[in-house]
């Protein structure tokens, strides 16, 4: 069923040609497999639990030969897997420590390829009152309001944010309502369904697993909740085991309108509206105004 | 290699300086796992008991089932728990779901047929002799399966051992029906998941090695108990 | 007197068999009674059934009374089996075992399990683990866990069966001692004549799953019923007497009116021991033909003639009741009949002599 979507959406990017990056040619499957056909990836687990993942892994063996191993943790654990040389490419969206990560020359390329959102959930009674609020308002009127707030609390991209936007709100959160159960994005959201709490979320995932969550977006689009993807390759000049080729191949291929297509794409028929947004050839001063 | 000694380094110094998010986790790892050990055995040992002693028809059916019971997935079996617990489960209202007891729950239903299982080979093993002489002796069904049961110890404890061992390590029931909460339901198993995740390998091997040292102590003890008195 | 135990129409079956029967076994305050037969006779079966630990059809009766509460019945019973099956615990717990499960007070037990281990003279060991003992020293103890109880009836089930030749000879003697002094209704089962000899007041004789004989040990053992009777009992010269001297060579023995030598010593200080002689020992000749390397000679009479298989069973009164076992072919040639004047002869090297432990 993706794959119809993907198709159409090739078609339309074509035609619109506007994102079309240089390089990123036609699909065409490679005429021999690649020499090294495995590249491993480390990447975070809200990428993983919305689906986007598997979709555009699957696109690139079909279109490349190569097959991409995936392993989904924290941003935390992405960065450090890659600052030892154990992965060939990331794919994170924390950027202060990806800047970090770059400084300390482990990744050879890092480049924007799409961005989310995230958005603050809570129940539908919403006891905090803190629907249309902006985010920084919101959080520190649940903080006031001592309502159940559930924290990732493990450094993920999530998380890392949360605790940007809990600084930014000027609170610190601490208490028995701010509860740190370290799960994954799809887990979190169903505790907090669970628990009548509220958390912050990506737009993906909440819409990936809404029909059997109990919450309501309250707080969205505001400017501090926007959620950049950068791909990053790994630096073989650091890490002399890296595969280069597969790396760039898979950076170049999310740059390609195929894949930007499929990003676009995803999640359209089923939610009704996309989780993800398309922005190769764009910087972050771009999307944050 | 150095992240391992980087790790060592870490356990020690974590508990020599008595690291409360550490303290926390195996306290918390104690807890469970004792709690749902202490049950089965409660509830498996008289049950082990009478299914290795006993002879009815279907005992051949009961002990199928405990022994694909002793393999059970861990995941499986919190995803069963999960599905009673939340609110749209039959046991919602309990609000049990990212608690201790919840936990207790899964690691009780995967150390239970263990537990049973493993007593009732013990009881087989024993002479079946034996059981005539204690019953000529005028004991009622009931002392008679309290004597062989204290007759096989030896071969229970190593039930129980078994038992704990397997809730100890495990980590999908846990994760799944306890949601890994800091101060609450977060045990070594998943407190390691959690540290490997934010990148922290030496924090992740420093409760690794703690969670391997308290195994070896309560299975030294164990292994003590067991050899300690050794026929001449 | 009403019998301590009485069992009628006993029927032990197994696996669609009937492996062992009896029409009726009575035991009186005290006494002994062997169950005596072959291997595979369905001894170990009836005991069992007596002792309610199998099912069997028939009526037990409890000093008149129908057994109905069976925990009742064994807490006022005891059995020993022929392996010790002790506890993985120390000497003196295993003794107590009985009394534990009766629910004695606990210093109550360890003192009646201490006297009952002192009996069986392994009192010193009260302490060791049990795994520790030999296997005599094991089976003691087994016998004083059954004694620590002060059981009103005691079966034994070929206790000294697993034990070698010297240790089963003082593990008996321990417990003759044992049974006279405590005057427990007992029932023995054995396959051994001599043991069912030295310790038994009376035998039920068990053959091919039917007890086909009950009597007092001599009589039992003097006038067998039938063929296959004798045949297992083997040993139809079972005769009291009383020791008139003992030298370096032989021993002299009165038995009813005449002196008899034997080649073996009596056992120590009995002085009354049994006097064993086979049947087929015995040489009967024409009262003419004297002359004979036999220091036992007689002059008797023949009481009965009885074929039995290729022998014939010669009865003869020679001052004290003899049989003999003579060839068809002897038998014949000489014409035997009752009433002929013989002489019966047996060398003193076919006399043995047995303990005799009862009153």
């Amino acid at each position: 069923m993706y794959r119809r979507v993907a198709l159409a959406a090739v078609a339309v990017a074509s035609a619109c040609g506007g994102s079309a990056q240089p390089g990123a040619g036609p699909a065409a499957t490679s005429a021999a497999p690649p020499a090294r056909p495995d590249v491993v990836l480390a990447t975070t687990t809200s990428f993983q639990d919305s689906g986007l993942l598997d979709v555009l892994v699957a696109d690139f063996r079909a279109r490349t030969g190569y097959r991409v191993k995936a392993t989904a943790v924290g941003t935390g654990a992405a960065l450090a897997i890659g600052a030892k040389g154990d992965a060939d490419v990331l794919v994170v969206h924390a950027p202060k420590a990806e800047h970090e990560f770059m400084d300390a020359d482990n990744g050879a390329r890092r480049v924007l390829f799409m961005h989310n959102d995230f958005v603050v959930v809570g129940p539908p009674g919403d006891p905090a009152g803190v629907k249309g609020m902006t985010t920084f308002q919101a959080l520190r009127g649940i903080a006031t309001s001592g309502s159940t707030f559930i924290s990732r609390g493990d450094r993920s991209g999530t998380h890392l944010l949360e605790m940007d936007l809990w600084q930014g709100a000027g609170v610190k959160p601490a208490g028995a309502w701010y509860v740190e159960a370290a799960t994954g994005m799809g887990q979190t959201l169903t505790v907090a369904s669970e628990k009548r709490a509220y958390t912050l979320t990506d737009r993906g995932t909440f819409l990936a697993q809404r029909a059997h969550l109990d919450l309501g977006i309250l707080v969205e689009k505001d400017p501090p909740l926007i959620n950049i993807y950068h791909v990053i390759t790994v630096s073989s000049e650091k890490f002399s085991g890296v595969n280069v080729e597969g790396a760039n191949a898979f950076a170049d291929y999310l740059l390609s309108p195929a894949a930007q297509g499929l990003i676009a794409a995803f999640g359209v028929e089923k939610y009704g509206e996309p989780l993800f947004f398309p922005d190769a050839g764009k910087t972050e001063s771009d999307l944050l105004r | 290699m150095e992240l391992l000694l980087q790790g060592l380094a870490g356990a020690l110094a974590k508990i020599a300086t008595l690291d409360p998010d550490v303290l926390e986790a195996a306290s918390a790892s104690l807890v469970v796992s004792g709690t749902a050990t202490l049950l089965s055995v409660v509830a498996g040992i008289p049950l082990g008991a009478a299914l290795g002693l006993g002879r009815f028809r279907g005992r051949g059916l009961v002990l199928s089932l405990t022994n694909t019971g002793m393999g059970l997935p861990p995941v499986v079996v919190g995803l069963f728990v999960v599905i009673f617990l939340w609110r749209s489960g039959a046991f919602g209202q309990l609000d049990w779901y990212c608690t201790r007891q919840a936990m207790i729950i899964a690691q009780f239903i995967l150390a239970f047929p263990t537990v049973v299982g493993l007593t009732a080979v013990a009881m087989q093993g024993l002479d079946p002799m034996l059981r005539v002489q204690v019953t000529a002796l005028g004991a009622t069904p009931l002392q008679t399966t309290w004597i062989l049961v204290r007759e096989a110890k030896l071969l229970i404890l190593t039930a129980v051992m078994a038992g704990f061992g397997a809730v100890i390590s495990e980590i999908g029931a846990s994760l799944m029906v306890g949601c890994n909460i800091k101060g609450d339901t977060r045990i070594l198993t998943t407190a390691i998941v959690l540290e490997v995740g934010k990148g922290e390998f030496a924090t992740a091997f420093a409760l690794a090695f703690i969670l391997l040292a308290l195994i070896f102590a309560v299975n030294g003890v164990t292994t003590w108990a067991q050899q300690r008195r050794r026929p001449l | 007197m009403t019998p301590v135990l009485e069992a009628s129409g006993i029927e032990v079956e197994r696996g669609g068999r009937v492996v062992a029967s009896a029409e009726r076994v009575a035991l009186d305050e005290g006494e002994t009674l062997a169950l005596l037969g072959p291997n595979g006779a369905g001894k170990t079966s009836l005991v069992l059934a007596l002792a309610t630990l199998i099912p069997a059809r028939g009526e037990i009766r409890h000093r008149g009374a129908v057994v109905a509460d069976l925990v009742a019945f064994r807490r006022r019973t005891a059995v020993v089996f022929q392996r010790p099956l002790l506890l993985d615990r120390s000497v003196i717990d295993n003794a107590a075992l009985g009394l534990e499960i009766r629910g004695a007070p606990t210093r109550d037990r360890r003192a009646r399990a201490a006297a009952a281990l002192e009996r069986f003279g392994v009192a010193h060991l009260a302490d060791r683990p049990a795994v520790a003992l030999s296997g005599g020293e094991a089976q003691r103890v087994s016998l004083a866990r059954a004694f620590a109880v002060d059981p009103e009836v005691l079966f034994l089930d070929e206790p000294f069966g697993a034990l070698d030749a010297p240790t089963r000879a003082a593990v008996i003697a321990d417990l003759a001692r044992a049974l006279r002094e405590a005057r427990v209704a007992t029932v023995l089962v054995t396959h051994d004549r001599d043991e069912a000899l030295t310790l038994a007041d009376r035998v039920a004789v068990m053959i091919g799953g039917r007890v086909r004989q009950v009597g007092g040990t001599e009589a039992v053992f003097g006038t067998p019923v039938d063929a296959e009777i004798a045949e297992f009992v083997g040993v139809e010269n079972v005769l009291p007497s009383r020791v008139e001297s003992v030298t370096e060579e032989r021993t002299v023995l009165r038995v009813g009116q005449r002196l008899v030598e034997a080649a073996a010593m009596p056992p120590e200080g009995e002085d009354a021991p049994l006097v064993l002689i086979a049947p087929d020992a015995v040489v009967i000749a024409q009262a003419a033909a004297f002359g004979s390397s036999a220091r036992n000679s007689f002059a008797g009479r023949v009481g009965a003639v009885e074929p039995i298989g290729r022998q014939v069973r010669l009865v003869v009164d020679c001052g004290f009741r003899l049989v003999a076992h003579v060839t068809r072919q002897s038998a014949r040639e000489m014409r035997f009949a009752p009433g002929d004047e013989v002489v019966a002869s047996f060398k003193a090297t076919s006399v043995h002599l047995i303990r005799r432990h009862r009153a």
